[in-house]
């Protein structure tokens, strides 16, 4: 049987607003997703609440990994089980070096069963491996020895968060706006990033303005979220249109929802 | 025989047992009785064969102590300073070597990891068992360059011209009430002499631990830095856990001299029944250098302020201070730099952190004096909250009595963020454990300052104080 990630009829509120109205959607393992939509949309949204963020209020629906339910799981329990999340915006941790992170992480995710306190991976074996991730990802050695997020240019950000990706090597893995901040070269060697780390094997979902971090990791699927809801899914070639067309006829099609993403991205807007 | 262990403090049997909490029974040669007066003064002073000079020091320090009122300001003290033990000589002789030490208390210094440390690359080991060192070992090589270390006791009777000089010059008797009350019943710290020009270039260390209920634990500590002479100290502290109050109350003085270089390194984890009230200061002269590192974990009121007076042109003062205040724990910790002549240097970098309703207040003083123009001084504090229960204040004292100079201070007080923690725990860390990096990454400016071992311990002394924390 092969592994799924499947999100059933989710609808979620944040602070008693609602944002995602019924998202319905599976991904199976070696398969990658792009998700599309207008700002406020709900796409990153999605990507918190698949990994747990307590700030966002499950109202209905489900998230299964593997037919379980993880709707009750902690962010760390969901990490364990191989769910990853690449942050759009990612926090800085000051004083916390990139690689102290980075080892409790890898040993965390790679042994779920690990309690506070307990050993972590061997040191030698960590920074070797760690030492040919960041070759592969053409990294400065130096960077390992920065504290998380601290003082990151938008780029390194994003390729830290990559670099994490690369380490956890999650069984599925969001990338929300992974290339957002980055200029055309630094996104093609993202885009080559993702897929030289083995992003095929994972189940991806993509999500993204553009098409180019979309270069070396086709989706078979593209999927438009509008007013929280999945309005339309093609294939690569839907991606390619709204790069180059944009949302109108999806609007045009879908006024509902185009009117209820309006409201989203308007919240003085809304009244009681 | 074996010696007993006894557990204090685990009433349910369900608690993590706590490294440092454990307590060995020893067999005390000589303890005064409880209480403070002028014969227990005489007392101390005659076992320890001292000349009389130090008796009337002692005697004269005594008067001064009961006049001062207690101090109106920082934390609460609630102590019957008669309802304590003064001076208790745990063996009957200073050992030479490890094999000389009594085996229970070889025991306690077993528990606490000393001879691994000594294994290293430690240049002298002064342990001090209650009032006494009992144990001290000096690498033959320093000796030679003419580098004392002893206790205080012991230079009292073996360097008295030196000793003498500096004793009670920097932290006169008159300087506050606990000063005077280490002045009148002092027994053991450290004795430190660094020659002209010899630089150490590892940390000499001392281990203190207070071991016997309702004992106050008064050390007096002098070092000497002669001119560009440069010296590592590095001093930590645990203590068992007991049900009534105990006393710290600790005095150290350090004078740097012309291009020399001091760093004087403190950990402490007191058990939450102790006052820690201790008086640090230092004199640095031209172009010298002395900085404290100075970290506060446990105890149930520390009061401590370690001071850089920079007193000729050029001296400069770095202080570096962590707090952790956890429950029933008030950390008044800060420091002082008094900048009393022309381009000095001085720096304050203070972290604290308090937790389940542990109060952490930094209480510090700029000082610059007239005349000390071009001088520099910067203050920066950092506060940590980790819940609503707990509490942080900030108390800086800012006199400036010289017009060009330069002046700074900064502030911040911050809770871990939602978003930190859950950016930690999407990467598989449990909420405790993201909060404990965090912590740590906090510090970090004041621990990568730390000998690596130090750094390590202090790292699981936080980790200890985090376990559990989080709901």
């Amino acid at each position: 049987m092969s592994e799924t990630l499947e999100i059933i009829d989710l609808f979620v509120e944040v602070e008693g607003k609602p944002i995602l109205r019924g998202v319905t959607l599976t991904i199976r393992r070696g398969e990658t997703h792009a998700l599309m939509g207008p700002n406020g949309s709900g796409k990153s949204t999605l990507g918190l609440v698949l990994m747990g963020h307590p700030k966002y209020t499950v109202t209905s629906g489900d998230i299964l990994l593997n037919g379980q339910s993880i709707l009750e799981a902690s962010p760390d329990e969901r990490a364990r089980a191989g769910l990853f999340l690449a942050f759009q915006r990612p926090v800085a941790i000051p004083g916390v070096k990139m690689a102290d992170f980075l080892r409790h992480a890898a040993t965390n995710v790679r042994n779920p069963e690990r309690k506070e306190g307990e050993d972590l991976m061997p040191m030698k074996e960590f920074r070797q491996e760690l030492r040919a991730k960041m070759a592969q990802l053409k990294m400065d050695p130096d960077f390992a020895r920065r504290y998380v997020n601290d003082g990151f240019s938008g780029g390194e950000m994003k390729r830290a968060e990559i670099l994490q990706l690369a380490m956890l090597q999650p069984k599925f893995a969001i990338l929300d706006e992974t290339d957002s901040g980055l200029d055309a070269d630094a996104v093609r060697l993202a885009s080559q990033s993702i897929a030289e780390i083995g992003g095929a094997k994972m189940g991806l979902l993509i999500i993204t303005h553009h098409d180019k971090l979309l270069e070396h990791n086709p989706p078979q699927y593209t999927h438009v979220i509008m007013g929280g809801r999945i309005v339309e899914t093609g294939g690569r070639e839907l991606a390619d249109e709204l790069h180059r067309n944009g949302y109108q006829r999806i609007r045009d099609e879908h006024p509902e929802a185009a009117a209820m993403n309006d409201t989203n991205t308007k919240p003085e807007a809304v009244t009681a | 025989m074996a010696a007993t262990d006894v557990i204090v403090n685990d009433e349910t049997g369900v608690g993590e047992i706590n490294k440092y909490d454990f307590r060995t029974e020893t067999h005390s040669v000589f303890k005064a009785r409880k209480g403070l007066d002028e014969d227990i003064v005489r007392q101390i002073s005659a076992l320890k064969n001292e000349p009389k000079w130090m008796l009337d020091f002692r005697l004269h320090a005594l008067k001064v102590f009961f006049s001062k009122p207690m101090p109106k300001w920082g934390g609460e003290i609630n102590l019957d300073f008669q309802d304590i033990y003064y001076y208790i000589k745990p063996t009957e002789q200073q050992g030479r070597t490890w094999d000389d030490v009594p085996s229970e208390i070889k025991d306690t210094f077993e528990k606490l990891g000393i001879p691994e440390a000594e294994r290293k690359y430690l240049a002298g080991v002064k342990a001090q068992f209650e009032s006494e060192v009992i144990y001290g070992s000096l690498k033959e090589d320093l000796a030679e360059k003419g580098v004392i270390f002893t206790d205080t006791d012991t230079a009292v009777r073996e360097y008295p011209e030196l000793l003498r000089e500096h004793f009670g010059k920097i932290i006169p008797t008159e300087d506050n009430k606990f000063a005077a009350l280490n002045s009148a019943v002092w027994s053991g710290g450290s004795f430190i002499y660094v020659p002209k020009g010899v630089k150490i270039d590892f940390p000499l260390q001392a281990y203190f631990r207070i071991n016997e209920e309702n004992m106050g634990q008064f050390e007096r500590t002098l070092i000497i830095v002669d001119e560009g002479a440069q010296v590592h100290y590095v001093e930590g502290c645990t203590a068992p856990m007991y049900t009534s109050e105990s006393l710290h109350s600790a005095v150290v003085e350090v004078i740097v001299k012309r291009n020399g270089r001091c760093r004087y390194t403190t950990i402490q984890n007191w058990a939450n029944n102790i006052y820690n009230l201790v008086t640090k200061r230092a004199y640095a002269y031209g172009d010298a250098v002395m900085e404290w590192v100075d970290g506060n974990l446990g105890s149930q009121l520390t009061m401590k302020y370690p001071a850089v007076h920079m007193m000729e042109p050029g001296a400069r003062g770095e202080i570096l201070s962590i707090a952790f205040a956890n429950k029933g724990q008030h950390q008044d910790a800060g420091a002082k730099l008094v900048h009393q002549a022309p381009n000095t240097t001085g720096q304050i970098i203070s972290k604290s952190i308090s937790k389940n309703g542990g109060r952490a207040s930094y209480r510090g003083l700029a000082r610059v004096d007239k005349g000390a123009v071009g001088s520099k001084c910067s203050v920066v504090c950092d506060a940590l909250i980790l819940d609503d229960a707990s509490r942080s204040d900030t108390y800086p004292y800012i006199e400036v009595l010289e017009q060009d100079v330069s002046i700074g201070h900064e502030a911040s007080v911050s809770r871990i963020g939602e978003e930190q923690l859950f950016y930690l725990t999407s990467r598989g860390m449990s909420e405790a454990e993201a909060s404990t990096m965090i912590v740590n990454g906090f510090i970090e400016p004041l621990v990568k300052e730390l000998p690596m071992e130090y750094a390590v311990e202090l790292n699981r002394l936080i980790q200890l104080q985090m376990e559990g924390s989080v709901g």
